[in-house]
């Protein structure tokens, strides 16, 4: 028998501080969809996507009710669609359309995987494909796409990111508030088995079908540190660790009873801490309540440092397998504490870029000025490739350069998606140096043979 | 297969009777309750076993959160891995 505190901690948790399982994604590989055309191509990616997750959404709600905890997203990712269609870049959009009618059809909330990496290179077949991310956004509803750009090993494909600053403004230019560029994100040393959005996609070195998990909880941890307002770092530290343990075990369960359920190996866990818009659901809010007057503030990078690696340490323990992210998101949209400090210009562009040095990915959900130019979005991606690829760590970037909004507006993309207020950046032009193109070379450490 | 059943809300007449009554009906044995009363808010936990229920547990809970609505009161009931989960190690 558990005793009742348990019980009550267990049940506040998900009641009152929004502890959830913020996915459950399917990763499932199409290398074995690539026919002689793309119509054909896309018929079979459909149909093979259709009959993998067919039990997907029914199982996660189940367990939702069996375990009494809610499961937020019901997600599926994908190989590459850039290697499917090798043969008929241009005609990616087709097998795009596909795998967004599978979505509808199969209930879930996104698909990832409309992506290239092109890290090392950016081959003619892959180059061509990017062309048609725009496109491919703005025709579909559940899509997601990224583009790896860089990694620790390989350095920066700076070509890559040139062009990732032109197709961001073209999506922005095709979608209503530019909402294609919240389902699309570079990155810089990208993982393969990350569950979350929009970065999602399946790597070639996984298996056939897998079950991958992220677990969320920021309101639980801020509400544990609130009993602690007097305790020093390395107190909070270990409370932060014990109550990222349990959130993950949560995760661990439901990852492999649904795996076990929808007869598909367990993946990863992915231990992240993912704000919601939702009051009592930021990670702004866990870091003020550490002790800061208001996220942005000096103060913040080291308390995200802090909260980053505690999260990591707890949940390590709790599972058997993690992987994907795994740390803390600091998206502005979707994060209410974020989104107030942006509104007060409490916290800046450049004091994001310092978080993203320590929090477990990047820049993101940040709507900036739609006259910004492809070359500035190209310039911050690249300052937030240097990072990762010098510290070994997940960067990317998710701006959204908001059609006709200067800065003070708000975008409103609704849902998980938030608000964002549009936040300046800086207006030196990078013209000169993005146009150089080439690769920026690897660090020296990065040579470990 | 075991479950952990929680009633919580504004204490009344007839709770565990109502409770007892629906777990019974789904052929389902209480193994242990504890039942405080704080203030006039009222929380109970059982332990039960829901091996010989025919229903799905995910049924039950949802049948138990409506008749908990019908009774002005918080019904869950959840399978005990969830708290085995986060509670054992």
């Amino acid at each position: 028998m558990f005793n009742s505190t348990e019980v009550i901690e267990t049940i506040d948790m998900i009641e009152k501080e929004h502890l959830d399982i913020r996915t459950v994604t399917m990763g499932i590989s199409l290398l074995s969809c690539i026919r002689g055309d793309a119509e054909q191509t896309a018929r079979a990616v459909y149909d093979h996507v259709v009959r993998r997750a067919e039990q997907l959404v029914p199982t996660a709600e189940q367990l939702s009710r069996e375990y009494g905890i809610p499961i937020v997203n019901k997600r599926v990712s994908v190989t590459p669609v850039s290697l499917i269609t090798a043969a008929f870049p241009e005609e990616s959009p087709l097998v795009a359309r596909a795998l967004d009618r599978a979505a509808d059809l199969l209930g879930i909330d996104f698909l990832g995987g409309y992506s290239a990496l092109v890290h090392k290179a950016t081959a003619e077949y892959e180059a061509r494909f990017l062309s048609t991310v725009p496109e491919a956004l703005a025709t579909t509803e559940k899509l997601c796409s990224s583009v790896n750009v860089g990694s620790s090993r390989s350095g920066i494909n700076m070509d890559a990111v040139k062009r990732v600053g032109e197709l961001v403004k073209e999506t922005a230019q095709l979608t209503p508030e530019g909402i294609g560029c919240a389902k699309f994100v570079a990155f810089c040393n990208a993982v393969e088995d990350n569950p979350f959005m929009a970065g999602a996609f399946h790597g070639v070195g996984e298996a056939d079908c897998v079950i991958n998990v992220g677990v969320s909880g920021p309101g639980v941890v801020q509400h544990a540190l609130s009993f602690v307002p007097e305790a020093d770092l390395t107190e909070a530290a270990e409370l932060i660790k014990r109550t990222a343990f349990k959130i993950t075990r949560a995760g661990q369960l439901v990852a492999k009873e649904a795996a076990r359920r929808l007869g598909v190996p367990f993946g990863v866990v992915d231990l992240s801490l993912a704000p919601t818009p939702a009051r009592g659901d930021s990670v702004a809010h866990i870091l003020e309540e550490l002790g800061l007057e208001t996220v942005g503030g000096h103060g913040t990078t080291a308390a995200l440092a802090m909260l980053n690696d505690a999260v990591k340490k707890g949940g390590v323990m709790a599972s058997s397998r993690v992987g994907g992210l795994s740390g803390a998101f600091i998206p502005v949209s979707e994060d209410i504490g974020m989104i107030e400090a942006a509104e007060k210009g409490a916290i800046t562009f450049d004091k994001l870029e310092a978080m993203t040095c320590v929090c477990s990915v990047g820049l993101d959900m940040i709507a900036i000025p739609g006259d910004t130019p492809a070359s500035t979005i190209s310039a911050i991606l690249a300052d937030e490739a240097a990072i990762g690829m010098v510290n070994n760590k997940t960067t990317a970037v998710r701006v959204i350069p908001a059609p006709g909004k200067k800065v003070g507006d708000t975008v409103n993309f609704g849902g998980l998606l938030g608000r964002a207020p549009v936040m300046p950046v800086h207006t030196g032009s990078a013209e000169k140096f993005i146009s150089r193109g080439g690769i920026l070379p690897a660090p020296i450490h990065s040579f470990k043979n | 297969m075991k479950a952990v059943v929680t009633v919580t809300g504004t204490d009344r007449k007839g709770i565990i009777a109502q409770v007892s009554s629906f777990l019974c009906a789904k052929n389902i044995n209480i193994l242990d309750i504890s039942q405080t009363i704080l203030g006039d808010q009222f929380a109970m936990i059982m332990m039960v076993d829901a091996s010989e229920c025919t229903e799905d547990l995910a049924s039950v809970a949802a049948a138990a959160a409506e008749m908990g609505r019908d009774i002005g009161m918080s019904v869950r009931v959840q399978h005990e891995d969830i708290f085995n989960a986060m509670h054992r190690v």
